[in-house]
């Protein structure tokens, strides 16, 4: 318990330091604490999924708020939020099939207690509807947990029924606990795998003697340009180098190494060298509920002289960047300002940054990211395949509960 | 039998292994100035708020960061609230970052702080060493590697540090955190430290090295637009060195220039220059305004106000570099500009105009109010209508309505300013009396009258640089006033110069031969600058009996700074001395001759110097046959006179004189007026040492 302890308290500070970067390893490190936040996380007889989901939703929290920016650590707090829920559903059914299995046989074995039968199917009938319905708008509002229906009805029933209900609910809470954590193992490796994923649909996209743009460096778009050449296509990498961080020049270094025809351009000749180009591919930060991109700065400007010359605008995002939030929310904080010093030499302006001698003075922006909207964007890439960004918010809508939006929204109201 | 032996070598090795890998660091929580006097009487300066968190979060949140595992904070003033504070705050409770506190009563200086933790014996290798007012992002990685590195290859390189480019004021003479401008002297090829002066009197603009600097080295470049930043790797020999002097209590001011002039022990220091991360020590109240500002402006990223905060209130940065923490209650009406910090729970009334400023906690401003460039801390009560520019304003004060507060005031802890109450520019009150040294009477005089109707706060005379020095290490910017002085100051002191240069104090230039010479140097106009140059110096020395050594010293730099040779300054040193002695009055040509004889014996030396070989003397009589025909025609007639006489001064060699003779046989005619006139000189020359030989043989 106490190493949990301080790794829910490491974890968020090193989120708040900036030192954990990129949205896959953000993701996929929020994935394993979160993993051993509930397997640490003792589960009481009843409502095992509701203090999961507490466990979960607290340390959530706190993560979410040490990086706001970051939207991939709330998408994994929502994301295992929903395994809890999916996992606890599909066991509820479960257990209703193997329910009413036992009460057939009680049926058959003791005719003594006719009635028992009745009652326990009106349970499960009572436990299948609270499980099964959809979240209404009264649990929305009272948070009255789901499974909280299925031991108060069931206490109606025999105190031998009770008890080996109780004993049923014990392994059920582990069974429930064993589930979730194999669906988060999945997650990660989801996480971990999505650059293949997405890599492995390359050759679909790219065709011979295409000319390829990106911006920037992505992992992403380097597994995704790599495995294309591994099939045998022939084809030309057009990248801008990115600045202010200029990591295209290190996407650059490693396409020729792979043996690629890579060209290097300045971001400022994008829209000169666009009508060469036959595919913009390039990588996101997050992808928004609306198929709007959160991506490095300088990408709108790309995504507008694609549009210009009818070039498409292709976006490649592993699932555990889709955020089911829309970006107009204003608990969406869309960007992070870095220093200044990687525009320009401290040395070199500090007389002209110096407001106290009186000459004027000078201030630096320096934005990390850039909102593309969804109508410039012609095709998302996804580990599940190709999408329009208007498909998007279905896509969402599988992996996310829409109860689980709110985990935002507490810290906020509540404090 | 192998086994446990090769256990116990690789518990040797561990041993070994462990106190490199584990990096420490010192940081000195007490900066042992009194700069930041009324306000460290009360508070610890580690504990001012910058940027509304306390300085030495920025400090510990850095060392944590650039992988330092354990930290050794030293405390002496205030150390009770020091350690407090850590205890409160989650530094001490960190899994791998350790923060121990040191406590010390009686030291006074970070010398006796270095001896006392060497006592301690905590400090197993390599060090890092700052102060508690270091606000940084560098990563130490590869400085620390520089520094084993050189180690290694030589065990006498015993500390390094970290310095960053920054022009200081050209006019001011200062760098933007008010501390003077540092000269340094660094060797470029292996950065080691060679000079370190910053307390160099700019006003006269001169500098001493050592020559010995450059014996073994082929260059050293001298830096003045270096920022130190107070930050040090040190070895473990650093304080073993502070126990052997016990004399050496500043870090900079004895160690560092202790260790530059001592050559028997050979230690050596070395620097580390950063360029896109930043470091800055503050040091005053300008350096403490200029780092607020960075930090808003996001230089220090990521300990900027949105990411790093202390305890629960998150600022959110908002357009314009505005940081706004939670539950401000504002007025519709206020304004609020650019690059503010506003803390949590403050209410802002009506009207009121922020800008610039960083606002602390639960501070009340009421409406009317007009703040500009102030730091205002936590609990702050302004009431309607006061103005406050550029001011520091501690905890708890209580400013009542239509007090104003001029640029450069300090409010110290729960002052209160009474109504319309107009506080001087920089002066600083303090619940506090100053403590009283030389001129008491002065003082209470002052105590008396401050705070106005209902107020409360002694009003603290000016510190030891006295009132003109204020300006320098205030909040409030340097005033335009100041600047025009400084500036002007500066003008005048090339105006002397220039004028020096061109118009010769004797003013006996004929302005057509002035003329002359600006006519005739219409592309090498350098020349005629060095040669008027040397007139001046050589004016000047006439005039001020200046000792020769020096005037060849000043000409040899005259002569570098021109890229000359030494027959050029040959060439000019005559030039002047003839054109010094034609100035001087004189009847006939008789006179004249005599007076430019005087002038050749008593500056001899200084011609001799220049005219060590034969092009340099042939060059002097070229310049003469010049002068003769061009700007002082009075000489013509005793060109052979004055030949005669160079020659018998043994300025001028006789082979040099053949030489020009035989150089001249070629030329026009009207070039050899002059070689036609000293004929017979020549002629005799040509016999006389003959004769020598003869007489030898």
């Amino acid at each position: 318990m106490p190493d949990v302890q301080s790794l829910v308290n490491d974890f968020p500070d090193q989120l708040r330091k900036r030192k954990i970067e990129g949205s896959q390893a953000t993701a996929k490190q929020t994935a394993e604490l979160l993993r051993s936040v509930i397997s640490q996380q003792r589960v009481p007889h009843t409502n095992q999924a509701g203090a999961l989901i507490d466990a979960v939703r607290a340390v959530g929290e706190q993560l979410i708020a040490a990086n706001p920016v970051e939207l991939a650590v709330g998408n994994i707090v929502r994301r295992v939020l929903h395994i809890i829920r999916e996992e606890d559903l599909s066991l509820a059914t479960d257990a209703i099939a193997g329910l009413g299995l036992s009460a057939a046989s009680d049926d058959e074995d003791d005719v003594e207690r006719g009635d028992h039968p009745v009652l326990s199917a009106a349970a499960v009938a009572a436990a299948a509807r609270s499980t099964l319905r959809p979240p209404s708008l009264q649990t929305l509002l009272e948070d009255i947990p789901d499974s909280g229906g299925v031991p108060q009805t069931s206490s109606s029933g025999g105190e031998s029924e009770g008890k080996s209900r109780s004993a049923d609910k014990g392994s059920r809470g582990r069974k429930l606990k064993h589930d979730v954590i194999e669906a988060v193992n999945e997650l990660i490796r989801e996480i971990t795998d999505c650059h293949e994923e997405i890599a492995e649909q390359a050759v679909e996209h790219i065709h011979h003697n295409e000319v390829i743009l990106t911006l920037g460096s992505s992992r992403t778009v380097l597994e995704f340009l790599c495995a294309a050449k591994e099939k045998k296509r022939s084809f030309r990498v057009f990248v801008a180098e990115g600045a202010p961080r200029y990591q295209g020049h290190l996407l650059a270094k490693d396409l020729a190494a792979r043996g690629l025809q890579t060209t290097v351009i300045t971001d400022s000749a994008v829209f000169a060298m666009i009508s060469r180009v036959n595919m913009v591919i390039v990588g996101a930060h997050a992808v928004m509920a609306n198929g709007g991109v959160v991506a490095p700065v300088g990408l709108n400007m790309v995504a507008l002289a694609a549009q210009r010359h009818a070039v498409p605008f292709v976006v490649l995002a592993g699932s555990h960047k889709l955020c089911p939030l829309y970006p107009h929310n204003p608990e969406v904080l869309l960007n992070e300002m870095r220093s200044p010093s990687e525009l320009l030499d401290f040395g070199e302006f500090s007389d002209c940054l110096d407001s106290a001698s009186g000459n004027g003075s000078l201030h630096v922006v320096n934005p990390t990211f850039d909102y593309v909207p969804p109508k410039l964007v012609s095709l998302f890439i996804t580990d599940t395949g190709g999408h329009n960004p208007s498909y998007m918010y279905r896509l969402i809508a599988d992996y996310y509960s829409a109860d689980d939006l709110v985990v935002k929204r507490r810290p906020t109201t509540g404090s | 039998m192998g086994a446990p032996k090769k256990s116990a070598v690789k518990v040797t090795e561990e041993v070994e292994e462990l106190p490199r890998v584990r990096l420490q660091a010192i940081l000195l929580a007490d900066s042992f100035t009194t700069k930041f006097r009324p306000i460290t009487l009360e508070r610890p300066k580690v504990l001012l708020p910058l940027v509304n968190v306390p300085m030495i979060n920025y400090t510990l949140a850095w060392l944590e960061s650039a992988g330092v595992e354990e930290v050794f904070v030293f405390c002496c003033a205030h150390s009770k609230q020091v350690i407090s504070y850590l205890e409160k705050s989650e530094w001490l409770s960190q899994s791998k970052f350790s923060v121990t506190t040191i406590e010390s009563h009686h030291s006074v200086s970070a010398g006796d702080a270095l001896r006392l933790i060497y006592e301690r014996n905590v400090i197993q290798g390599d060090f890092v060493l700052i102060s508690g007012d270091t606000v940084s992002n560098m990563s130490l990685t590869q400085v620390l590697q520089e520094h084993k590195e050189r180690r290694k290859k030589d065990s006498d390189a015993i500390m390094t540090m970290v310095i960053k480019r920054s022009k200081p004021n050209s006019i001011t003479h200062q760098s933007r955190l008010g501390t003077d401008e540092l000269f340094m002297a660094i060797d470029p090829d292996t950065n080691q430290l060679l000079y370190y002066e910053d307390k160099a009197d700019s006003s006269k603009g001169i500098l001493n090295i050592d020559n010995s600097l450059l014996l073994d080295r082929p260059a050293i470049s001298l830096h003045h637009d270096k920022q130190d930043c107070y930050i040090d790797i040190c070895s473990p020999e650093v304080l073993s060195l502070f126990t052997d002097n016990f004399d050496y209590q500043h870090l900079r001011r004895h160690f560092v220039k202790g260790l530059l002039v001592d050559d028997i022990m050979g230690y050596k220091i070395f620097t580390h220059e950063i360029h896109s991360s930043y470091a800055a020590r503050i040091d005053n109240f300008r350096s403490y305004d200029t780092v607020s500002k960075d930090i808003i402006h996001r230089w220090t990223y990521p300990l900027v106000p949105d990411v790093m905060f202390v305890g629960n209130s998150a600022n959110k940065l908002e357009r314009q570099g505005m940081y706004r923490a939670p539950e401000i209650s504002q007025s519709r009406s206020a304004v609020i500009g650019p690059f503010t910090v506003i803390g949590f729970g403050t209410k802002i009334g009506d009207n009121t105009k922020i800008l610039n400023s960083v606002i602390g906690e639960g501070c009340i401003i009421g409406s009317n109010v007009h703040i500009e460039g102030s730091y205002i801390w936590d609990n702050v009560t302004i009431e309607d209508g006061c103005k406050l520019r550029h001011a520091i304003v501690c905890d708890g004060v209580i400013m009542k309505s239509g007090a104003v507060l001029e640029p450069g005031v300090v409010l110290s802890f729960k002052v209160v300013i009474g109504q319309e109450f107009v506080v001087p520019s920089y002066s600083k009150v303090s619940l506090l009396q100053q403590p009283v040294e030389e001129d008491s009477d002065e003082e209470l005089e002052y105590a008396d009258s401050t705070g106005g109707v209902g107020g409360a706060g002694y009003v603290w005379s000016t510190c030891e640089g006295g009132h003109e020095e204020e300006w320098r290490h205030s909040v409030a910017p340097i005033p335009a006033v100041k600047i025009l002085e400084a500036k002007k100051m500066l003008e005048d002191d090339l105006e002397l110069d220039h004028d020096g240069s061109i118009l010769p104090p004797s003013g006996e230039l004929k302005p057509d031969s002035n003329d002359s010479d600006v006519d005739d140097i219409e592309d090498p106009r350098e020349d005629s600058y060095f040669e008027k140059e040397v007139e001046a110096t050589f004016l000047r020395a006439v005039q001020e009996n200046i000792k020769e050594d020096h005037v060849i010293l000043e000409v040899n730099s005259l002569k570098l700074s021109y890229n000359k040779l030494a027959a050029d300054c040959a060439g000019a040193m005559f030039h002047s001395m003839m054109k010094y002695a034609l100035g001087t009055p004189h009847n006939s040509a008789g006179s004249l001759v005599q007076t430019v004889e005087g002038v050749l014996t008593t500056w001899k030396k200084l011609l001799t110097s220049y005219l060590a070989d034969i092009d340099e003397q042939i060059e002097v009589i070229l310049k003469f046959e010049e002068m003769c025909l061009e700007s002082a025609k009075e000489f013509a007639p005793l060109f052979t006179k004055i030949l005669s006489i160079m020659y018998d001064k043994d300025i001028i060699q006789e082979d040099a004189i053949l030489s020009w003779d035989d150089e001249k046989r070629d030329a026009d005619e009207s070039d050899k007026i002059f070689v036609k006139q000293a004929q017979t000189f020549i002629q005799w020359l040509r016999e006389a040492p003959e004769e020598d030989d003869e007489e030898e043989e």
